[in-house]
């Protein structure tokens, strides 16, 4: 009896495990992911971000750059009303509903994370996409114009990240598109070098040998071959680098490079008006902070997660 | 006819600072229209370099690439890059031994057959997969149209390697290279592969190179059979000859070792001593000679030439096997 059910346990395993090996790359890093703890922490984390930021402006109480408790605030005798009924996180010191603040900020922060990511996703997919090309099939000249862009690639990352975007921010002036824009940049050579990299790496492989053999044009070797292959660990590293362009973000607002009107509500632009007021209202710095870590935390976890299920090697 | 001519073929990897390493070195041979020609020996000792020469497959970069491949009259070393790349996949074509890493995991098969339609034959859209379902069909796919959409990890490893050959096949090459094409498959599996080459051989008139170290796919396929050790051809015949008069030492060695199944359970079986990296440089003589177990003097010193029979059988020994009834 028991011999059977043993039997029995171990073709339903073997099944499973056939299962398992049928499914395309993504179905089962999917399973993988699903049963990671890390990954399900920052996909929840994610998923409550993007509805805060998506739907919250929308239902806010009161309007975030509306001054309507101006008279219970007085900076002389340091007295900012804290959370009440009303004003679930207080009133800031410009008698300002902090609650409507905070999530009006939250959109501003995947606003210019997301699309700072993409222009770095873009721009770097580019450059490394044709790098990766030409060093893998392009002869010599295609080791020239490899040579040209990762040595450019190699310049750029030689500065510290931060210290380009003031740069770059400095250069074109105070804008939310000039955050954008900056914090895109100091990722183009991370997106590029990672893009090249894993397209070398798959230009050795099998399966470009055999399509060589049967004929097919480099270009498309290239674009239907190569290319689909490498994408996975670009896509960790977008989820990566969008909660550090999060995080840089904050930091060039907190500089003063961001939106010039300060006014508006951002998680940056908060910091840096909570300075003054560290020792009478810690909670003013404290409630953005904790934003922009939750967040950060957010997409780290998930990313972290999504290249363990991608990674061949950890897999059993 | 000849289709093949392969002429003095030798190849080198070269590093600066290192000595080349001579791969192939001096490899004739040559494959008529129809026929199928094995190329046997075991790792190491050049066979696939060989036909990724004639593929031009080989990097250009650290290769010295010698003598000619004479195909249909044109020589194939001395051809253009692009030219090259009409040649490859529509009159020569190349079987490779993983058929899951030969083929692209992620995208379907279908596009993967249509693809060299498209390139090759001018075929579009739904002409295209019309007839990269007869052809799964026509290599013993079951169930083509649904196949056609499903990606290479969902097929078992027979029909992976089945989808490679009809894509090798899709514009009737006038000449197949087929490099270990069963290695990574079950015995089982094996025995309809090989079926299949021969059924396709047969139907398109299609030449074929048989690369393996498996001396059983030989006595079931090949029409001749070439010999290599180290980088050289060491034997040449027709099968028949081949299994029953082995002349090279190396070759009667390797026909000795097959485990037999009319042989005594107590007798053992017969190795041939050493390994390949016993091998000479050909230079300093027969490269054979360290593991040979019939050394003369004259093996030393010279490389022996290749020497013939009256009946065409070739071999490279200063001192052959000899058969009671030759």
């Amino acid at each position: 009896m028991s011999k059977k059910t043993d039997k029995i346990d171990a073709l339903a395993a073997l099944s499973a495990q056939r299962s398992e090996t049928g499914e395309t790359l993504w179905k089962a890093a999917f399973k993988r992911l699903r049963g990671n703890p890390m990954a399900i922490t920052g996909a929840i984390i994610i998923a409550i971000f993007l509805v805060v930021a998506v739907i919250g402006p929308f239902l806010v109480p009161y309007s975030p750059t509306a001054t309507t408790w101006l008279g219970e605030v007085s900076e002389s005798q340091a007295l900012f009303p804290g959370p009440r009924a009303e004003n679930w996180l207080g009133i800031d010191h410009q008698g300002r509903d902090e609650f409507s603040r905070m999530i009006v900020g939250a959109q501003q922060s995947l606003l210019v994370g997301v699309v700072a990511t993409l222009f770095g996703l873009v721009f770097g997919a580019l450059l490394g996409g044709i790098a990766g090309a030409s060093a893998g099939l392009g002869g010599r000249i295609g080791v020239w114009i490899d040579s040209i862009i990762m040595r450019l690639m190699d310049m750029m990352l030689s500065i510290p990240g931060l210290l380009l975007a003031i740069s770059i921010a400095a250069m074109i002036g105070q804008s939310v598109a000039t955050v954008m824009i900056a914090v895109g940049t100091v990722q183009i050579p991370i997106f590029a070098r990672l893009l090249r990299g894993s397209m070398i790496a798959q230009a050795q492989a099998d399966y470009v040998l055999a399509s060589t053999s049967l004929g097919i044009r480099k270009p498309r070797i290239v674009l239907s071959h190569i290319v689909p292959n490498s994408l996975a660990p670009v896509i960790v590293q977008v989820t990566l680098l969008l909660g550090i362009a999060i995080i840089e973000a904050a930091g060039l607002s907190y500089l003063g490079l961001g939106n010039a009107d300060t006014t508006f509500p951002e998680w940056g632009v908060m910091l840096t008006d909570a300075q003054r007021y560290l020792s009478s209202a810690p909670r003013f710095a404290v409630f953005p902070a904790v934003a922009i870590i939750i967040t950060a935390l957010g997409f780290t976890l998930l990313g972290e997660a999504l290249r363990e299920a991608l990674d061949p090697k950890l897999r059993r | 006819m000849t289709l093949l001519d392969v002429q003095d073929l030798s190849v080198a990897f070269v590093r600066r600072g290192e000595a080349a390493v001579r791969a192939v070195d001096g490899v004739s041979f040559t494959v008529d229209a129809g026929q199928v020609v094995g190329l046997v020996g075991e790792s190491g000792c050049g066979k696939s370099v060989t036909s990724l020469a004639i593929m031009g497959l080989l990097p250009r970069r650290g290769v010295e690439l010698g003598g000619k491949a004479v195909f249909d009259g044109t020589d194939l070393f001395g051809l253009a890059p692009r030219d090259m790349r009409d040649v490859r996949g529509k009159d020569v074509a190349m079987i490779f031994q993983d058929p899951l890493s030969s083929l692209n995991p992620v995208i379907p098969i279908g596009l993967q057959v249509t693809e060299v339609l498209k390139r090759h034959r001018g075929m579009k859209g739904d002409a295209a997969g019309r007839e990269a379902a007869d052809l799964l069909d026509r290599v013993g796919i079951p169930d083509p149209k649904r196949r056609l959409k499903e990606y290479p990890h969902q097929l078992s490893g027979g029909m992976r390697q089945r989808a490679l050959i009809a894509m090798a096949v899709a514009c009737r090459p006038r000449l197949l290279i087929a490099d270990e094409p069963t290695t990574a498959l079950d015995v089982t599996i094996q025995a309809q592969i090989l079926e299949l080459l021969k059924d396709l051989v047969h139907e398109f008139g299609t030449a074929l190179i048989m690369i393996t170290h498996d001396l059983g796919v030989v006595a079931g396929m090949c029409d001749t059979v070439n010999v290599l050790y180290s980088g050289r051809i060491i034997e040449t015949a027709a099968r028949r000859p081949l299994f029953a008069a082995p002349l090279h030492p190396y070759t009667h060695g390797l026909l000795g070792s097959i485990p037999r199944l009319d042989a005594l359970e107590s007798e053992p079986l017969t190795p041939i001593r050493g390994s390949v990296r016993d091998a000479l440089p050909w230079a300093s003589g027969c490269a054979f000679q360290p593991r040979c177990d019939r050394p003369v003097e004259a093996c030393v010193g010279a490389p022996p030439e290749l020497d013939a029979t009256f009946t065409g059988h070739e071999y490279r020994c200063v001192n052959p096997v000899r058969h009671s009834n030759d």
